[in-house]
């Protein structure tokens, strides 16, 4: 396809930057709709977009290199990113990958030579539980097989429209399989907001303090902590009146839906069937630390979501459930914005999202000061993960009591699970807290397993013995992905992907982490080519160690789990691959003559190692 | 310690490199006639010895681009009881690996048949010639290395200090200003 001129360019480009104002914060958001229509961020709209924020052109280059969706060179005209996760490799994906490739007359990361085509992977999409999985111009596919290859293949090659194709290629569904006290029960719009308001807002975060109720994501942290931090932050700021921003008191609500960790897709089937709940939860927190204004962070990932989102949205506003004077609460105003992230796992992390809803790269501040008290645009901020606002709604509506009588002492509640991989039944799984591993695979149908991946790469990897452990923060904290590995897996492949993973998605921003994961990538690959010794794993563990002790955010710190669990309770599984025991060279190092052979014309003895 | 069967024996070697490690140590200065006292040099480009005998320290500057590298990188493992990467190209591949993005095909085609060279547009094959890799290699991806020496080059001092801990049987350990570059 004729790729975007440059004249073309102002045409383009003045509605998206009047839909978006002047706001810098705005950067990425006019970032990606550039990619959307372009396909590619051109050099030109750079210096338009530069010159419109009022930045400088590096800024705006600086955001569009960092996101792994925005590209400053042209993809195809169609660009399919297959989900890379070890559940849709163990599902075939490479295989798929490389079938599409040959039936396009393609290779892998290079756009067809007529620019209608590309093909690359991407990291975990969250479609574990119907995989094979990805993402055309970043619309979701899903339970992709050969036959839906050869048909996404002819519409390509026919330049059919992407609206009109056959919907069930699109098809996502929520393999919701057990429910509990938060989908068990559909959510009343506003009947969490009303019973706020009438007990008051102090009322109301005792009721949350009382539940016990600690955040989803992953960390644990009490949420009822949270909120009053933020609430406090405020009123001492007023006190001693140190606010900046032009005296501004304002607060924020950010909900955190960049649900990144591979194999989970919970906070998916909340926006999509919960999207009430969520919301809810979100204003009853806004009522509570007293904030104006909250924002969605959807993971580009999920965009397919937002229409559906903006339409709930529209729908509350319109019930009077968010806009001015909430429900007739005179001075409660409260309204949600959706953000769209752009392909960047490090901006689950907090402060780092709050980066990115400020339009500049996704890179993790230092705290502290946390973000209950320096938070988006300086402002105390409360960030919260999708679940923890659901069951914030639910806290709201049916008191703290209620809710801390499930679980157990140190986790209320239930949790949600993202279950994927050797199972019979993908899906989510809502239990109580204290639920065992082993009755999780009984229910989803495991046959033999043999390790689950818990709370994916950045959490566990437990083997069989481990099986009576149980999910809660006292024992096997996880943000609810739960990928499950049968007796004929290569366990080694796990940690492969895992470690391939972290590489592509270290920010950059610290040594440890940016030069941590590609060598925890190089070891890996050196010993996946069977090229590995003893004196790698023993790297390996070194590394470990570096990453661990030494990183700037979580990412980079928990970077070395998957090596490390992997090496402790699985020995064998690395030490099959070794090819010696003493140092190995890291590659062949006859095969990398070859080249210079061919092009020499000679086959001396010197010529060969 | 002035018995020359007590002393140190040391090789040194630049492979894919330019010497500037080589030229660094000079920097040592007049510490270099106390180092005499303690280490005497096997090969080295300084004795002009052609190949490596047992020795107690080898130190390697510059990485892996063509078979002839991987021989010397050998004998240097073979024969030294501690090896050291010196300066950037031998612990990452350094300016040399620059190359590695551009095909090994394109680089021929562009030094000797587009330019031409002495013996007309045509690529050398004499084997007397070291053979290139299709990329350059840190040399800690073809041997086991002992000690990483960084900078480009390592400052005289952080030489001095790295060799003078390794002489006095002690874990060299550089301060924070001798890895501060900029």
């Amino acid at each position: 396809m004729q790729q975007t001129d440059s004249p073309d360019l102002p045409r383009i480009m003045v509605p998206i930057l009047a839909r978006h104002g002047s706001d810098s914060a705005q950067l990425l958001q006019i970032l990606r709709d550039v990619q959307d229509v372009c396909h590619f961020v051109p050099a030109d709209a750079i210096d338009q977009i530069a010159a419109h924020l009022g930045v400088s052109r590096v800024t705006v280059e600086g955001v569009a290199g960092f996101y792994s969706f925005l590209s400053t060179q042209p993809v195809g005209q169609y660009h399919l990113l297959f989900s890379n996760n070890i559940t849709d490799q163990m599902l075939g994906k490479d295989e798929l990958l490389q079938y599409l490739c040959n039936k396009l007359w393609l290779e892998r990361s290079r756009v067809s030579e007529d620019g209608l085509v590309s093909v690359d992977n991407t990291s975990c999409t969250g479609m574990c539980d119907q995989g094979p999985a990805a993402l055309i111009n970043g619309w979701p596919l899903t339970n992709l097989d050969q036959n839906r290859l050869d048909l996404i293949a002819e519409l390509i090659r026919s330049q059919k429209p992407l609206a009109d194709w056959p919907p069930m290629l699109f098809e996502v569904v929520d393999n919701i399989r057990r429910t509990d006290a938060l989908l068990g029960e559909a959510c009343v719009p506003g009947a969490a907001i009303k019973q706020a308001l009438a007990r008051g807002a102090k009322e109301t975060l005792s009721e949350m303090d009382k539940s016990n109720l600690r955040g989803r994501g992953g960390a644990g942290f009490k949420t009822a902590s949270k909120w009053s931090f933020c609430h406090a932050a405020i009123a001492e700021e007023e006190g001693s009146v140190i606010c900046d921003i032009g005296g501004n008191p304002e607060r924020f609500i950010v909900c955190n839906a960049d649900e990144g960790e591979p194999g989970t897709f919970k906070d998916r089937v909340l926006l999509n069937s919960y999207a009430d709940m969520v919301f809810e939860g979100m204003t009853v927190g806004a009522y509570v630390v007293g904030a104006s204004k909250g924002f969605l962070y959807l993971r580009g990932e999920y965009r397919y979501l937002l229409k559906n989102l903006e339409a709930v949205l529209k729908r509350r506003r319109e019930a009077g459930l968010l806009g001015d004077n909430i429900l007739g609460q005179t001075g409660f105003s409260f309204d949600i914005e959706v953000h769209l992230g752009a392909g960047a796992y490090i901006c689950g992390e907090e402060s780092a999202l709050i980066e990115s809803l400020e339009g500049k790269p996704g890179r993790p501040r230092n705290r502290p000061p946390f973000p209950v008290t320096h938070g988006y645009k300086g402002r105390p901020t409360v960030v919260d993960n999708v679940e923890t606002f659901a069951c914030s709604a639910r806290i709201a509506e049916k008191g703290g009591a209620w809710f801390a009588a499930m679980g157990t002492a140190q986790s209320t509640g239930t949790k949600l699970l993202s279950i994927s991989g050797d199972i019979a039944r993908p899906g989510i799984y809502e239990y109580p807290f204290g639920v065992t591993v082993r009755q999780i695979l009984d229910d989803a149908g495991a046959d033999e397993p043999f390790a689950v991946q818990i709370s994916g790469p950045s959490g566990t990897m437990i083997s069989w013995k481990e099986f009576d452990r149980k999910i809660a923060f006292e024992d096997l904290p996880t943000a609810g992905a739960f990928m499950v590995f049968n007796r004929k897996r290569d366990l080694f492949l796990t940690a492969h992907n895992f470690a391939h993973f972290f590489a592509h998605e270290s920010c950059g921003f610290c040594t440890p982490c940016r030069v941590g994961t590609q060598l925890q990538k190089k070891i890996m690959d050196k010993i996946s080519g069977g090229h590995g010794t003893i004196c790698d794993m023993e790297e390996l563990k070194r590394l470990g160690h570096i990453l661990k002790t030494m990183s700037h955010c979580g990412l980079g710190s928990s970077a070395a789990n998957p090596m490390l669990d992997a090496m402790e309770k699985f020995p064998d599984v690395f030490e099959r691959k070794l090819k010696a025991l003493a140092f190995e060279p890291a590659f062949d190092l006859d095969g990398a003559l070859e080249t210079a052979r061919k092009i020499t014309g000679r086959d001396d003895e010197w010529a060969h190692l | 310690m002035s018995d020359p069967k007590l002393k140190v024996r040391v090789a040194t070697c630049s492979l894919a490199g330019c010497f500037g490690c080589h030229m660094s140590f000079l920097d040592i200065d007049e510490r270099l006639l106390g180092l005499l006292e303690l280490i005497e040099f096997d090969r080295t480009p300084l004795t002009d010895i052609k190949h490596c005998g047992p020795c107690d320290v080898g130190i390697v500057e510059g990485g892996v681009c063509n078979a002839e590298n991987v021989h010397v990188l050998k004998e240097f493992r073979k024969n030294c009881k501690v090896l050291v990467a010196i300066g950037a190209c031998a612990i990452t591949g350094g300016i040399p690996a620059m190359r590695n993005n551009i095909d090994l095909w394109d680089c021929f085609q562009e030094v000797y048949q587009y330019e031409g060279g002495l013996e007309g547009h045509q690529v050398p094959n004499d084997p007397e010639l070291p053979l290139p890799f299709d990329k350059v290699h840190p040399i800690n991806e073809v041997v086991k290395v002992d000690y990483f020496l960084p900078g480009c080059p390592p400052s005289g001092d952080a030489i001095w200090r790295f060799l003078t801990d390794l002489l006095n049987g002690r874990e060299p350990k550089l301060d924070y200003e001798m890895l501060h570059y900029d």
